[in-house]
């Protein structure tokens, strides 16, 4: 211990870090019944370092390039020691931080944590649930497999709907006129080097603010715990809040473990451009109730193309959600009830749509 | 148990508590960290030369040259020496595994590496070379030079 306590000094008289790590000390987390939805954000931190690490370890066997990159994927799973484990647990771990990431938001949404002052927290959140599902879509195709290869046909066929700009940015998406092993080449970079390089100086950024702001308590309780302090319960962040996100790493590790080894990840059928979209086509889960919702729009509304219609929409809702804080009252006695309202719709039209186009044909 | 143990007996339960507990979480951290370890260990790779190969055709070779041959996943050298015989040898230099050469001007394989040199018969001669090349039969057949491993005797 006298050891460990020296290199701490040695580097604490060169780097003055006690100063550095002085916040962390003095943070705190309030205590609230509604206390346990602060953990969805470390969670999905801590997902997003699996992925990061499992992600390296991919990267030793992974070949891409068309005649490449499925046969590299079947050569981890079945020749690999533990490939399928490392690839299952990428693949799974992905989908739970998706899923935690969502569940972070909407309970940001319905705390109404998104207030002044943590409107910037809220953007940069946002953005980063945008890149989150960038990393799905982009890291779909890269095993080569036909459901990879039509997903990102239809997703890249969506975007050269947006008018003016569409066609020039499928073009870049897939880097020619159609899905080739161009396409292939380029998500693998923004896969591994463009969105991971972004995520990250957001995730700073994210995880400064709510350092900086320290953490949002719902508006009843700001209203009674500011009318009454000592009425205020909280709990220091290090190392009592700390102690207890590490446990939840554990359990959210357990969960992956065992679903990576219950349900190993299928790895499909090798893409061929020449061979039709097999039946009962769906995109991933996160993308079905967009999917759903592009189905249900008729070919024409009027004289626009039901496409367009709906892809103007969807950046539309996108734009608006992320300035929603930008809408909200800054006095915390008289939150705007629509927005609640706006809320709970969307999550509801979110879960809804999602269950609908799994269930359909 | 002593009867001091006996008279703080919540330091020792505390204490037996936390052994098992951080043995525990040893033991799984150590099994998360076994695959991995086994993982970054990549599989061998079957060697698909086989025992012996046809390294040249009768006629590719003129007296006092060589040829680079592939032996199952390594390069091996053929020779045609100046005296009309054929000789193979192994193409990795023993120094770092750069690939050699025949050099018909020494008469010798050459290393361009670091200027290591061997005889026809794979033999160190000079340079950094710490050990000979692994020397191949060579047996002619028709019109064709085939190249095998030298079984142990």
């Amino acid at each position: 211990m006298s050891s460990l306590r020296n290199v701490s000094n040695w580097l604490d008289e060169r780097l003055e870090w006690d100063d550095l790590i002085a916040p962390l000390r003095k943070k705190t987390v309030p205590l609230h019944r509604l206390s346990y939805w602060y953990f969805l954000g470390g969670i999905t931190l801590f997902l997003f370092v699996i992925q990061v690490l499992t992600g390296i370890l991919l990267l030793l066997y992974y070949r891409p390039g068309a005649n490449e990159a499925f046969e590299s994927v079947q050569y981890i799973m079945t020749r690999v020691r533990f490939g399928w484990l490392i690839r299952s647990i990428h693949s799974w771990s992905a989908n739970l931080m998706i899923f935690t990431a969502f569940a972070h938001m909407f309970s940001v949404l319905f705390l109404k944590a998104y207030r002044k002052p943590r409107e910037l927290t809220w953007v940069s959140g946002v953005i980063l649930l945008f890149l989150v599902m960038g990393f799905g879509f982009s890291g779909y195709l890269l095993p080569w497999n036909t459901l990879a290869f039509f997903a990102t046909k239809v997703g890249t066929e969506i975007t050269g709907q947006v008018p003016l700009i569409g066609k020039p940015l499928m073009i870049f998406l897939r880097g020619g006129e159609e899905v080739t092993g161009a396409t292939l080449t380029r998500f693998f970079g923004f896969h591994v080097a463009v969105l991971p390089g972004i995520a990250t100086l957001l995730i700073f950024l994210h995880l400064l603010l709510v350092q900086r702001l320290g953490m949002s308590i719902p508006q009843k309780l700001e209203v009674q715990w500011t009318a009454n302090p000592s009425a205020k319960q909280e709990m220091k962040f290090f190392p009592n809040f700390l102690l207890r996100e590490l446990m939840a790493w554990y359990a959210a590790l357990a969960v992956l473990g065992a679903l990576a080894a219950v349900f190993p990840w299928n790895l499909g059928v090798k893409a061929d451009p020449f061979v039709s979209a097999p039946a009962g086509i769906k995109p991933e889960w996160y993308f079905l109730f967009m999917f759903q919702t592009l189905k249900l729009i008729p070919s024409k509304v009027w004289f626009i193309d039901g496409e367009v219609l709906g892809v103007l929409a969807f950046g539309l809702v996108g734009l608006l959600w992320l300035l929603l804080p930008f809408f909200e009252s800054d006095q915390p006695s008289r939150p705007k009830r629509w927005i609640t309202g706006l809320a709970v719709f969307a999550l509801v039209y979110i879960v809804g749509m999602s269950v609908y186009g799994y269930l359909a044909n | 148990m002593t009867a001091d143990q006996l008279s703080k007996p919540e330091s020792t339960r505390r204490r037996v508590i936390g052994i098992f507990l951080g043995g525990g979480l040893l033991a799984s951290f150590a099994s998360f960290l076994y695959p991995v370890l086994r993982y970054l260990v990549p599989p061998a790779v079957p060697d698909l030369g086989g025992d012996e190969i046809v390294a040249a055709k009768l006629t590719e070779l003129k007296p006092n040259s060589g040829k680079i041959f592939r032996f199952g996943n390594r390069p091996g050298l053929l020779i045609h020496t100046a005296s009309g015989e054929y000789r193979a040898m192994s193409a990795t230099c023993t120094h770092l595994s750069c690939t050699v050469q025949y050099r018909d001007d020494l008469r010798q394989v050459w290393c361009a590496c670091h200027n290591g040199r061997y005889d026809l018969n794979g033999r160190n001669i000079s340079g950094p070379p710490p050990r000979p090349l692994e020397g191949f039969e060579v047996q002619v057949r028709g019109d064709e030079i085939f190249v095998r491993r030298r079984r142990e005797a």
